[in-house]
């Protein structure tokens, strides 16, 4: 890697940008073909019932219907985690929420279905529900599920890593705090839509709106009975993901199973209120925190406490349970750690996984904990930060492996640019900043993908395959898909890179199972580091064919050969020398058609102890954050004027595309503090309170705040170039970041996301009233904890399993 | 079956004379996408909430999803296939790829249709009027922020002016 570098950490336009801006990106709505049907599902609207009969009569009557589906013709459940197989296509026996799908139709055009679905006539017989984390742990029957932890309680996991009595003792305070992070949706603009063809030859393709087309590939293999090898799944460019279109869902199975019922393509575009019930978002967190520190504000022992109500199905719940408890450990130094997560069901639409998976609730609680501890130590907020982060190479009490660290450039980039010691007092009688302006810091990391993949194997975790052809074209082929973060671009960035061309020389095949090799996905923040690496190791056995017969044509030495600027020459004379096209051909003549693969398979994980497949990570990604917030104590808004943020990349591969998913992430992490919220009628039947763009709040133009960007380059040497992940990882110390100006501002402590005005106002009055100015939640609801699986840390001496469970005389 | 007899129009899109038969309940949206197969206008909520299907009628920015397609008879429409000068890209379609102002792409050719209106009315726009004309728009993807950028670069553009981008929009604060 030492030559320099002529594309990587260019800002290069992304290679399918203007067809995006002219009109011609081929979206799943937008896709047409001939005899085409239209799908409509008709979706329960009670919350949880048993379907005593289906009556489907009167909607095979109306003309131009083809096909009416229901639950009976799909007997076999799917779902994304191996051990949460507990979704149908379509409802079998009962409803668990509002939007839970229970028939669908085929018919000549969307309106014709549309009446059709309106003809169908299900019989319900309700069921009670359950609608909070706290009725799920209380509440056992009925049962949402008939598999999990007991009642209503999907997981339960307890994890304990050191001697945590030992470290409270040792601690100058203790302090527990409680916090509620509510849940949120990811809102693309674009529904999810898919269209399926079934043909004669008996097999099929899905063209979906999917982040993930080898998970749906393998839920269609399970559920249709067809061997998966006649089943072919086309990403189509996504309209945005944010993580909620990472599930195989019901309307991609049904769409193929009307396609194979009726031999002609079927297509189904949800509306916007379907994609609200679709969900599958920010899971709302209960969270309880004891946190022991010395007086200078160094950790000595952690109890992390997680309450997540899951909504309705399993989803990635199980995962997300985990990633609520994994992340504690990678920023400050956390000696001792205990975590316990609980996920319940809940009739309500299924959360799972949304930018930042399970990890933006608990980093929001424990930045604003360390924000306490700041002020009850009398400590500067950022040097309670900058004196205790975790070491680089280093292993964590939870046995993850760090790699690069680079928090502490980050911190001293955002304090400086933000005038934080001149403007930063806990002294509220002797203000920096006027009443009602503030600022506040926080910090976060997060993983460049999951060390194990969902379905435990041997195999890579990314393919990349390169075809190069004598006409000088080159095709990087690869399971990924773009949702909108580039992930296309930055193979034909990597391979260009490689191999001397132009990115925009390169054609770029993604995200189709019968054309591409196996990527997981775009999930958990791997794709760069993972197909980069793949890609590198592609185009690195490419250049290696072409050199060789560049080198035997021109008699030059191997080494002595470079390619840059479309030409294979020699270094020391560089009139000699082939183009590329040239290099293509020698090499075809020599080797026959060229082609070259290339797969990456993460590290593996020091921790062995059930339960460590969730954290380990190739490498982790830093962030820290200040935000500039103003007040008003009269009405309760909060408008936030700045953020500066600063972010560890490792090394970006393209500046400017980092700086977008930067500032993405800021805008998310502001609509999660300020005002979204997925939140029902306070009544049995668990309604959603507004499933419309209009009513559920994102921040617009007009409340977006500036955003002052650094990025830390600091390679890391599991990354492609040292390329670590941005797309999730920034939005992470936002919410916290403003909640703690907030205080700043006005000296009150929201401990509930989002911060709305009424909070605001509730706390502002509270502390009026000589209290203590603080609004959120005040307990946990009882759960017996199962006995904590205990693993000694490193520093113990560990070695990554679990204690023998003894029998414990008291 | 619902029978609806189809209805017949003549309009001017993207600068050429157009006739169409559509059902009439159908939208502007709809004839669009599904009647006259230009499906780069997007939906994002067929409701009126998200910009996503903005179009130029007449020169002003309106929602095509609420509007009905007999509406447009004998008007002047202009979607973002009708952007492009030939193979020629828009100035402002051209600072949209460039800069990354388009993310997934899929709210872009609203905001491209919103933003060639502002340029016109006003060709040198501060961040604050920028902000105002796009704030009926959603992005889900950029923060905005890329947008405006993209816009500013455009704008500058058109007016024939040499204009850097600052360093720190592309590779971040030293």
């Amino acid at each position: 890697m030492a030559k320099n570098l002529n594309i990587v950490g260019k800002p290069f336009r992304k290679v399918d940008a203007r067809a995006k801006c002219v009109g011609q990106t081929k979206f799943a709505d937008d896709i047409v073909l001939p005899r085409m049907l239209f799908c409509k599902l008709l979706r329960s609207h009670v919350a949880h019932a048993l379907i005593k009969s289906i009556d489907v009569s009167k909607a095979l009557a109306l003309p131009g219907v083809f096909a009416v589906v229901t639950g009976k013709d799909f007997p076999i459940p799917y779902g994304i985690l191996p051990v949460s197989q507990d979704e149908h296509a379509l409802c079998v026996d009962k409803v668990r929420f509002i939007g839970d799908p229970v028939a669908a139709v085929a018919a000549i055009d969307e309106d014709v279905a549309f009446d059709a679905m309106n003809l169908i006539e299900v019989e319900y017989e309700p069921l009670n529900t359950i609608s909070t984390i706290e009725e799920a742990v209380l509440i056992d029957e009925p049962r949402i599920h008939d598999y999990g932890d007991g009642g209503n309680i999907h997981k339960k996991v307890s994890l304990e890593f050191g001697n945590l009595e030992e470290g409270f003792a040792e601690a100058d305070l203790v302090r527990e705090d409680t916090f509620f992070y509510e849940g949120n949706t990811h809102l693309p603009m674009e529904q999810h839509a898919a269209v399926a063809h079934f043909d004669s030859d008996g097999k099929i393709t899905l063209w979906s709106s999917t982040q993930t087309p080898h998970y749906v590939h393998r839920a269609l293999a399970k559920v249709l009975g067809l061997p998966a090898s006649h089943i072919r799944v086309i990403a189509t460019p996504n309209g945005g993901g944010f993580g909620g279109k990472s599930d195989p869902f019901n309307h991609e199975v049904v769409v193929c199973k009307l396609s194979m019922i009726t031999g002609r393509p079927v297509k189904v575009t949800l509306t916007r209120e379907e994609v609200f019930y679709c969900h599958r978002g920010r899971h709302p967190v209960l969270m309880h925190v004891k946190t022991g520190v010395k007086k200078d504000g160094a950790i000595t022992a952690m109890h992390f406490q997680s309450y997540l109500d899951g909504g309705a199905y399993g989803s990635y719940g199980v995962a997300s349970t985990f990633y609520t408890g994994a992340l504690q450990t990678v920023t400050y130094n956390v000696p001792r750690y205990k975590f316990q997560g609980i996920r319940t069901f809940t009739n309500k639409p299924p959360c799972g996984p949304k930018r930042g998976h399970g990890t933006p609730q608990p980093r929001y609680a424990l930045e604003v904990q360390l924000d306490k501890i700041a002020e009850q130590l009398q400590l500067d907020p950022v040097e309670i930060r900058r004196q205790h982060l975790v070491a680089p190479n280093s292993v964590t009490a939870n046995y993850l492996r760090i790699g690069s660290m680079g928090l502490g450039a980050c911190i001293d980039k955002v304090v400086e640019g933000s005038n934080w010691k001149e403007r930063f007092s806990w002294d509220q009688s002797n203000r920096k900043l006027p009443f009602g302006k503030g600022i506040g810091v926080a910090c976060s990391s997060y993983i460049c993908g999951a060390g194990l993949p969902i379905y435990w194997n041997n195999m890579p975790q990314s393919g990349v395959q390169l075809r190069l052809d004598r006409q000088g074209g080159v095709c990087v082929m690869c399971g990924s898909t773009d949702i909108g973060q580039g992930s296309d671009s930055i193979l034909a960035y990597i391979v260009a890179e490689v191999l001397g061309i132009d990115p925009f020389d390169i054609r770029v095949v993604t995200a189709d199972t019968d054309l591409t090799p196996v990527d997981l996905g775009s999930y958990s923040s791997r794709v760069t580091l993972m197909t980069g690496n793949a890609a590198i190791q592609a185009a690195e056995r490419a250049r290696e064919l072409l050199v060789m017969a560049v080198a035997e044509k021109l008699g030059v030495p191997i080494e002595n050969l470079s390619l840059s600027e479309r030409r294979v020459f020699d270094v020391e004379n560089p009139e000699v020398g082939v183009s590329f096209a040239e290099a293509i051909v020698l090499a075809e003549s020599k080797f026959g058609t060229i082609g070259t693969v290339g797969s990456y398979t993460p590290p593996r994980s020091p921790g062995k102890f059930k339960g460590a497949g969730v954290g380990p990570s190739p490498a982790y990604s830093y962030s820290a954050a200040v935000a500039e917030v103003d007040v008003d104590p009269d009405t309760g808004i909060v408008v936030v004027e700045r953020v500066w943020i600063a972010h560890d990349i490792g090394r970006s591969i393209n500046p400017m595309l980092v700086i977008g998913q930067v500032e993405g992430s800021v805008y998310m992490g502001l609509g999660e503090i300020l005002m979204e919220e997925m939140v029902y009628r306070e009544n049995r039947n668990v309604v959603h309170k507004f499933p419309s763009l209009l009513e559920y709040k994102s921040p617009t133009t007009m409340e977006m705040c500036d955003v002052k960007t650094y990025l830390i380059e600091d390679p890391d040497p599991n990354g492609p170039y040292g390329a670590k992940e941005v797309g999730q990882g920034p939005l992470l110390p936002v919410p916290p970041a403003v909640a703690n100006a907030v205080y700043n501002a006005v000296g009150v402590r929201i401990d509930e996301v989002p911060i709305t005005p009424e909070k605001v106002l509730r706390a502002l009055k509270d502390k009026s009233r000589g209290r203590d100015g603080r609004y959120g939640p005040d307990s946990v609801p009882p759960v017996a904890w199962p006995e904590p699986l205990k693993v000694l840390t490193p520093a113990e001496g560990g070695d990554g399993s679990e204690m023998p469970r003894v029998a414990v005389h008291s | 079956m619902p029978l609806h007899s189809k209805k017949h129009i003549h309009f001017t899109l993207n600068g050429e004379h157009t006739e169409v038969a559509f059902a009439p309940h159908k939208t502007l949206l709809e004839v669009l996408r599904e009647d006259l197969n230009l499906t780069g206008t997007k939906h994002g909520c067929e409701l009126g909430e998200c910009g996503t299907c903005a179009v130029l009628v007449d020169g002003r920015s309106i929602l095509s999803c609420l509007m009905l397609g007999l509406d447009a008879e004998g008007r002047e429409v202009k979607t973002i296939e009708g952007m492009a000068d030939g193979a020629e890209l828009h100035p402002l379609q051209q600072t949209f790829a460039d800069l990354g102002a388009a993310q997934c792409g899929y709210c872009s050719p609203g905001f491209l249709l919103v933003a060639e209106e502002l340029l016109k009315k006003s060709p040198n726009p501060s961040r604050a009027e920028i902000q105002e004309a796009l704030s009926g728009n959603l992005c889900r993807c950029t923060g905005y922020i890329k947008i405006y950028e993209a816009v500013e670069l455009a704008a500058a553009r058109m007016r024939g002016e040499e204009m850097e981008l600052p360093k720190e929009s592309v590779y971040g604060l030293d």
